[in-house]
């Protein structure tokens, strides 16, 4: 009895409990359920979508008002002149002469004037140099690889496609940085601009890339010149993040400095500020290339031909060995691009001193294997094009490969996918389709106020509010299911590696190099090995959620496990700890933080990654954003992308101010 | 005195908070420590009046979060006071333009940090040249005036180096070569040997000592360490707390200091080498002795000898008149101070 009171008492009652009432209300009332024809308003938000969801209104008419707002701006003409659509066209055709620039010198050639394309030994060569300038030969080593392998197989055409797709890489890449840079700029130097940036990144972020190819789609059309500008707009936000942290870390003398030096406004940004915050602002760089290449496979999906388009036709028609060959193309491809970017980044410059040979020692090789490359290409046919009947392709054996290996694997895969289907993964899926929607505002709100801020449980109330209020209610919550138990796979495989990997230096590295290489992965290649294991379910869905999301869980255990302060370990020892007790009384309670951050960035990796896996064919928000795509409705890719934002920024807000105030207790920085 | 005034800063304010000029107004300019603290403002700067004469040394001195980078920061513009006058050679630095001010740093200001803030995508002489560069100056004639001041500053056949390659006292050189490549009036000296280990920093004094031999600039110097600014200055400012608590010679810190807080930072200093005959003497003692000692000699100079004899020594100026007189007696209480106060 007197247990009874102290928990009624107690403040975790007080803060789960609406919840706990709200879904115990499944026992009471008889339509509370998700099989009800008509389920109780409490449970399900009215005018929700239940089954499919061709047109639906939803509690608030979110889709149709943004329609409405989508055909005033392809119709409306401002000073009667031209509409926005006419606008942002015209904007478009300005990129397109760009894009036939790069794609002339890439692989069109200049017919007009009967030059052909740049021939490969030149793009190999000159890669190489670079390469040796930037780092050293392993850098080049690697460049070298990656392009000798688009020429060896290209039976299938990858050379041309990459091609393609670098082309149109070209054009996005810089434009997204300058546009990140240009913005970043303003917001530092104009405060209220800032105010206005930040959300809109975090939303933009957060949005899954097929709602805002819709728009594009409206507004621009398809082809090479939409998925460029997708591309763009999908790109720029880390260059604009960045190049704002770079600009404000800049140390305040070297600014005094500038200042003392007698610099006017247009001075201090060009010689003192850029060039002092200039290894962020080159990451920045780095990250623009990586989400540009992340986007080759989603931009094909309006219309943008290249390696990505030559894939998704591939995994559409389980021709696994060629797209296994395409994916390696891709992956070479980023992996190469994020290792000269990053050795761009960081690179010093040196000091040479003696004759232009002597101080210029790269550009003289440049110029004088430019020249010889030439002669080559002159005289020899097989450097201006690659012989066809020097290719090769691996696909054939791949494919069988594939099959051999799946077929012995079949029986033991199909238990193991049968046994996560009915023991743990619909378990979890009608848990969290029998909670109300109500129950769930009130259970965020409680998380926000119990984390003391009034301001933060409003803002994560509204935000679940949206998507209620939205008419996807049923669907948000399959991919909220599908998120959170990807979140728990990642971390039971995530911190165990991390801990096993924090224990030494080497193990350390070896798993940080991992780690960096799986991220630079376009994220689509992950749909690749699940589908060849477990065919299409939800199985695979969470396999290639889970591979995908479980690289920032490791990383941050990982950091956080290493970054607890010697002295602490050192008194922990001499007081006799364990080494097991050391792991577990002292080292993760102090890391615990940091991992916290860890499942938020899984969180977030995996709902991108359930948005791509909808490609195969889940039943959540991500289904319907496709078929939003296919019917070209830009209003209901829009409203359902928000949700998925919605769900992100909650979960976002809720776990980053949590991780912060126990920093905070911890003594930590924040 | 009839020396010239450099810089003059009249009754400067810095408080941090909101709105901190409308609190100065209504506490008539002159808020007491109670009033700042209760309406939660940050006093940086409080009421600091001081002249920067021509040609002199003045180290400003405190503890760290005393006020005097806000202070210098004051004078030349790169903060600005809630409340106060700048005086820039008679005109006001705080009612000048944007274009204005650029023009007096480009010309008439040099700045060397304590961090040395070099930029660190630019070789030493590309540093060096910088202030040059932006007035819009060749390149030739600005890289040959860069290569003169390093080889002032000791850096010589150092010029493509870029800042990393070389050590601390180095870089920092190359702050003193920058600070110096547009012949500055004034010098700014931020604390610039506190980030150097004990014998670069003694050996950056004497360049510093060396370069002004030569120049003749005024300077306003920073530092928390009392030993420096000694060695260093013609007159400290000492400030406590945003306040300038004492600004004097370093005899006159030392044999008369205003409050506990100058006596208590004063206490530890070797008086031997500081004080000369003129401040320990007895001035009531006119008679001639039969022997003399200089005014300005240090007492470290004539102690052995003063102690030694059982005679008094009279003090004569630098014509050869009395002005006063030395013996034991009054060495012994210059140098062990603290028993006065028994």
């Amino acid at each position: 009895m007197n247990k009874i009171k102290t928990i009624l008492r107690g403040k975790f009652f007080f803060i789960f409990g609406p919840f706990i009432f709200l879904w115990l209300l499944r026992y009471i009332i008889p339509n509370y359920t998700i099989s009800s024809k008509t389920p109780h308003w409490a449970y399900i938000p009215p005018k929700s979508c239940l089954g499919g969801c061709g047109s639906i209104d939803g509690l608030v008419p979110f889709v149709d008002w943004t329609n409405a707002l989508i055909q005033f701006l392809r119709k409306y003409e401002i000073f009667g002149l031209f509409t926005f659509r006419d606008f942002t066209r015209g904007i478009a055709n300005y990129v397109d002469k760009f894009l036939d620039f790069t794609e002339a010198v890439l692989h069109k050639g200049f017919p007009s004037y009967d030059v052909g394309p740049l021939p490969w030994i030149f793009i190999l060569t000159l890669t190489i140099i670079l390469g040796f300038y930037l780092r050293g030969w392993r850098l080049a080593l690697l460049g070298g690889t990656c392009f000798s392998y688009l020429i060896l197989f290209s039976k299938r055409g990858i050379w041309e496609l990459s091609m393609k797709s670098l082309a149109a890489i070209s054009v996005s890449a810089p434009l997204a940085a300058l546009i990140g840079l240009c913005l970043g700029i303003l917001a530092v130097k104009r405060k209220r601009f800032a105010n206005f940036l930040w959300p809109m990144l975090n939303i933009l972020q957060s949005l899954p890339h097929f709602s805002y190819l819709i728009l594009v789609v409206i507004f621009v059309g398809i082809g090479t010149k939409a998925g460029v500008i997708a591309t763009v707009i999908f790109a720029f936000p880390p260059m604009a993040r960045l190049t704002i942290l770079g600009l404000q870390n800049i140390s305040q003398e070297i600014k005094e400095a500038g200042i003392m030096a007698g610099c006017t406004k247009w001075q201090m940004l060009f010689k003192v500020e850029i060039p002092a915050a200039r290894s962020p602002i080159m990451l920045g760089v780095n990250q623009v290339i990586m989400q540009c290449l992340a986007m080759i496979v989603i931009a094909a999906f309006i219309g943008q031909p290249g390696l990505g388009h030559d894939l998704l036709i591939r995994l559409q028609g389980l021709r696994l060995g060629e797209a296994f060959e395409i994916g390696v193309a891709v992956v070479l491809i980023a992996i190469t691009l994020d290792r000269y970017s990053q050795a761009l980044a960081l690179k010093e410059p040196e000091r040479r001193e003696g004759n232009f040979l002597k101080r210029h020692p790269y550009l003289c090789t440049s110029i004088f294997s430019i020249i010889i490359c030439t002669f080559l290409v002159f005289i020899f046919p097989f450097f201006n094009e690659y012989p066809k009947e020097y290719t090769i392709s691996a696909s054939v054996y791949l494919d069988n490969g594939i099959k051999s290996f799946t077929r012995s694997l079949f029986v033991p895969l199909g238990i193991f996918r049968d046994w996560m289907l009915i023991y743990f993964l619909m378990p979890l899926k009608s848990i969290f389709q029998s909670m109300p929607w109500t129950g769930v505002i009130l259970f965020v709100g409680a998380i926000g106020w119990k984390l003391g801020k009034i301001r933060l449980a409003l803002t994560v109330m509204l935000f679940v509010f949206f998507i209620a209020s939205s008419g996807y209610w049923v669907r948000a919550m399959i991919t909220v299911y599908m998120v959170f138990a990807s979140l728990v796979i990642c971390a039971l495989i995530g911190i165990p590696l991390g801990i096993w990997a924090s224990k030494k230096e080497s193990r350390t590295k070896i798993v940080l190099n991992i780690c960096d290489i799986f991220q630079t992965f376009p994220s689509f290649i992950y749909l690749l090995p699940a589908i060849m294991l477990f065919q299409i379910s939800d199985v695979s869905a969470i396999f290639a959620i889970v591979i995908y999301s479980s690289i920032p869980m490791v990383r941050y255990t990982v950091f956080g496990l290493r970054n607890v302060p010697q002295q602490i370990i050192e008194a922990s020892i001499t007081s006799g700890c364990t080494e097991r007790q050391l792991l577990w009384k002292v080292k993760m309670p102090l890391a615990f933080p940091e991992i916290i951050l860890g499942a938020n960035q899984t969180l977030m990796f995996a709902l991108f990654m359930v948005m791509i896996a909808g490609f195969i064919g889940t039943v959540d928000l991500s289904q319907e954003i496709f078929r939003a795509l296919s019917f070209s409705d830009g209003g209901k890719g829009l409203i359902i992308g928000l949700c998925v934002a919605f769900i992100g920024l909650t979960a976002d807000r809720l776990l980053v101010e949590w991780s912060s105030q126990m920093k905070s207790k911890l003594g930590f920085k924040v | 005195m009839n020396k010239e005034v450099k810089i003059s800063c009249k009754n400067i304010w810095k408080l941090y908070g909101e709105t901190p000029e409308k609190f100065l107004k209504n506490t008539n300019n002159n808020p007491t420590t109670e009033e700042i603290k209760q309406n939660n403002y940050i006093p940086a700067v409080r009421d600091a009046s001081i002249d920067v004469n021509t040609g002199e040394i003045l180290v400003i001195m405190g503890l760290s979060g005393s006020g005097k980078s806000t202070l210098l920061r004051c004078m030349s513009k790169l903060i600005e006071p809630t409340h106060g006058q700048v005086f820039f050679e008679g005109n006001d630095l705080l009612k000048a333009s944007e274009k204005e001010l650029i023009d007096i740093r480009r010309h008439k200001m040099g700045m060397v940090f304590q961090h040395f803030a070099l930029l660190p995508h630019r070789t030493v002489l590309q540093n060096v040249a910088f202030p040059l560069e932006v007035q819009g100056q060749e390149i030739q004639k600005r890289e040959e005036r860069a290569k003169d001041v390093i080889k002032l500053v000791g850096l010589e056949g150092r010029e493509k180096y870029y800042p990393r390659e070389l050590s601390g006292g180095q870089q920092q050189r190359v702050g003193l070569a920058r600070s110096l490549a547009v012949e500055p009036d004034v010098w700014f000296l931020d604390e610039p040997f506190s980030a150097l280990d004990p014998l670069i920093r003694k050996e950056m004094q004497n360049e510093f000592l060396r370069l002004q031999s030569m120049l003749k600039k005024t300077i306003v110097f920073i530092t928390h360490d009392f030993d420096e600014a000694i060695r260093l200055a013609d007159r400290i400012a000492i400030m406590y707390e945003g306040l300038i608590v004492q600004v004097g010679t370093p005899e006159e810190l030392i044999t008369k200091p205003a409050t506990d807080y100058v006596a208590e930072f004063t206490k530890d200093i070797p008086r031997s080498k500081l004080l000369n005959a003129e401040s320990i003497m007895n001035e009531k003692d006119k008679k001639p002795y039969e022997n003399t000692v200089n005014y300005s000699d240090k007492i470290e100079k004539i102690a052995s000898k003063v102690l030694k004899s059982e005679s008094i020594f009279s003090v004569v100026d630098d014509n050869k008149e009395v002005i006063g007189s030395v013996s034991k007696k009054e060495l012994i209480k210059a140098l062990f101070a603290e028993d006065k106060n028994e």
